[in-house]
């Protein structure tokens, strides 16, 4: 019926581990024959075999542990990774939801830093110059705005960085949880943002460890266990099925 | 559809920062651009006029027509190696193009050596010289010979060095070699002549006594500009084929 706006098919990451090269020149030079082989095996999986379409307007959530693969997922959406086997077909523009601070600069006002998190995701100056007063208003930071954002709270960083994203029109919006941050009655406010681009048919892919959220907002979720998809179907089944897991264990 | 107008606003709005970034909180701010190369010449005035007695007149213009554009190359080369290491945050989470980061580093360096021409100019007043008329093309010419030589070598310097940081050890050393290696502080002139073929090996030696000839003497040599544009041209050509091979990996090794 539609095309999906987000496909993968078979797809494996595995990075090299580069960082175990740092035993320095004394080293490679000592043991050359070790490092050889260790080089060569030195690969770790991050993603194996993963298969998933999202649909235009979906709300597609990824869960699982610590570590299992959901961040490198994230950038395998957002383009700044590449997988190692398989393909992915992205269609439309990629808007990430920064974690606290990143993309940011602490000696730049509120407004210079929004500015620059702008053409950073892709828009032009006039375009972020035109969404400026709606991004100030969400942000609700007030003369705040003016001043260099390292004497910012987290929970305004966090304002901030969701004013942000929220206002730049995204066509696919990668949120990794950081709705944790803020005081209550902001999470809520970005929560009912959430809730009103899912409405405008926005797609939405959102990673989180609460259960409440996820099952708040998403049609489908991937459980991620592994490397692997260990399961992927309608939100209520797999939090369920996760939920459990965790209790077992 | 409108991609180039947004990659130009990315440029604009980085170089922006640097500029702004480089003065925040500094009361003096633009007089320290200065103060820097100000004091180099100094120091060789005081070395090489003052105890060893060389032979040069109007010392001191020499040095700053040398030296300004000196400070462009060594600052923008000595700031690349950390140019990705320090937008980790933003590389590892957004597609952009990250070639516009060491871009707009070089431009800002660019700018401030344009802001101290200024100051060359009233130098060259108070020796009774005078800016020329060729400026005005001159100018332009070299500054875009640089801009692509510096940018060319900032790039594969900032790529390389995501993989292998002693690269940032290696640059310092090889800057500050250069440094001694590049007509500036002596005149060409003066390089014994078994030596004298070395020069054409230096990359930033055509450019440099370029700038001079054109501060001092008002003259530009058809030759040595053709020259500085092939290795800026060969600079480019190679940071960019090593950016392309590597940028893909930057967010596995950030």
């Amino acid at each position: 019926m539609n095309t999906p706006k987000i496909t993968f098919t078979q797809v494996s990451k595995s990075y090299a581990l580069y960082h175990h090269m740092a035993g320095g020149i004394k080293n490679i030079l000592l043991h050359p024959a070790t490092i050889l082989e260790f080089l060569r095996n030195s690969r770790f999986d991050a993603l194996r075999d993963i298969s998933f379409d999202i649909f235009p307007g979906e709300t597609f959530g990824i869960i699982g542990r610590n570590g299992a693969g959901k961040s490198t997922t994230l950038g395998l959406i957002a383009g700044v990774l590449k997988p190692s086997q398989g393909q992915i077909l992205v269609r439309g523009r990629v808007s990430p939801l920064l974690e606290l601070g990143a993309g940011f600069h602490p000696e730049l006002t509120g407004k210079e830093n929004i500015l620059l998190n702008g053409v950073l995701l892709g828009l032009t100056r006039s375009e972020v110059r035109q969404r400026m007063p709606t991004i100030i208003d969400f942000s609700e930071l007030g003369d705040f705005i003016d001043q260099p954002i390292r004497i910012y709270s987290s929970g305004m960083l966090a304002r901030l960085g969701f004013a942000v994203i929220a206002n730049l029109n995204p066509d696919i919006l990668l949120i990794d949880e950081v709705l944790a941050v803020g005081d209550q009655r902001f999470q809520k406010k970005c929560l009912d943002k959430i809730m009103e681009f899912k409405n405008s048919r926005v797609t939405i892919v959102f990673v989180s460890h609460s259960m409440d959220e996820i099952l708040r907002i998403c049609d489908r979720v991937a459980w991620i266990e592994d490397h692997t998809i260990r399961m992927l179907g309608g939100a209520i089944e797999v939090t369920g099925g996760y939920t459990r897991s965790l209790a077992l264990s | 559809m409108n991609t180039l107008q947004q990659y130009r606003d990315l440029i604009i709005v980085l170089t922006h920062k640097e500029i702004k970034l480089r003065y925040k909180n500094t009361l003096f701010g633009y007089l320290w651009s200065i103060a820097n190369p100000l004091t180099f010449s100094l120091v060789f005035f005081l070395a090489f006029k003052i105890v060893m007695k060389i032979n040069m007149e109007d010392y001191p213009l020499f040095l700053i027509a040398g030296l300004f554009p000196w400070q462009w190359f060594s600052n923008s080369l000595n700031a690349s190696s950390d140019l990705f290491l320090t937008n980790a945050s933003i590389i590892k989470k957004v597609n952009f193009a990250r070639n516009a980061i060491p871009l707009a580093t070089v431009l800002q360096d660019m700018i401030h050596f344009l802001l101290s021409i200024p100051v060359l100019a009233v130098f060259l007043f108070g020796y009774r010289k005078a800016p020329s008329l060729v400026w005005v093309w001159g100018i332009p010419f070299l500054l875009l010979a640089q801009l692509i030589l510096v940018y060319g070598l900032s790039l594969l310097i900032a790529s390389i060095n995501l993989f292998f940081r002693d690269l940032q050890k290696l640059v310092a050393i090889l800057v500050t070699l250069t440094f001694y290696c590049t007509p500036i502080i002596y005149p060409e002139t003066m390089i014994p002549g078994q030596y004298q073929y070395l020069i054409h090996l230096n990359p930033v030696a055509p450019l440099l006594i370029g700038w001079r000839d054109l501060f001092l003497h008002g003259k530009i040599e058809g030759s040595r500009l053709l020259v500085s544009f092939f290795f800026a041209f060969f600079s480019l050509a190679a940071g960019y084929a090593v950016y392309r091979k590597l940028s893909w990996k930057f967010a596995e090794v950030l």
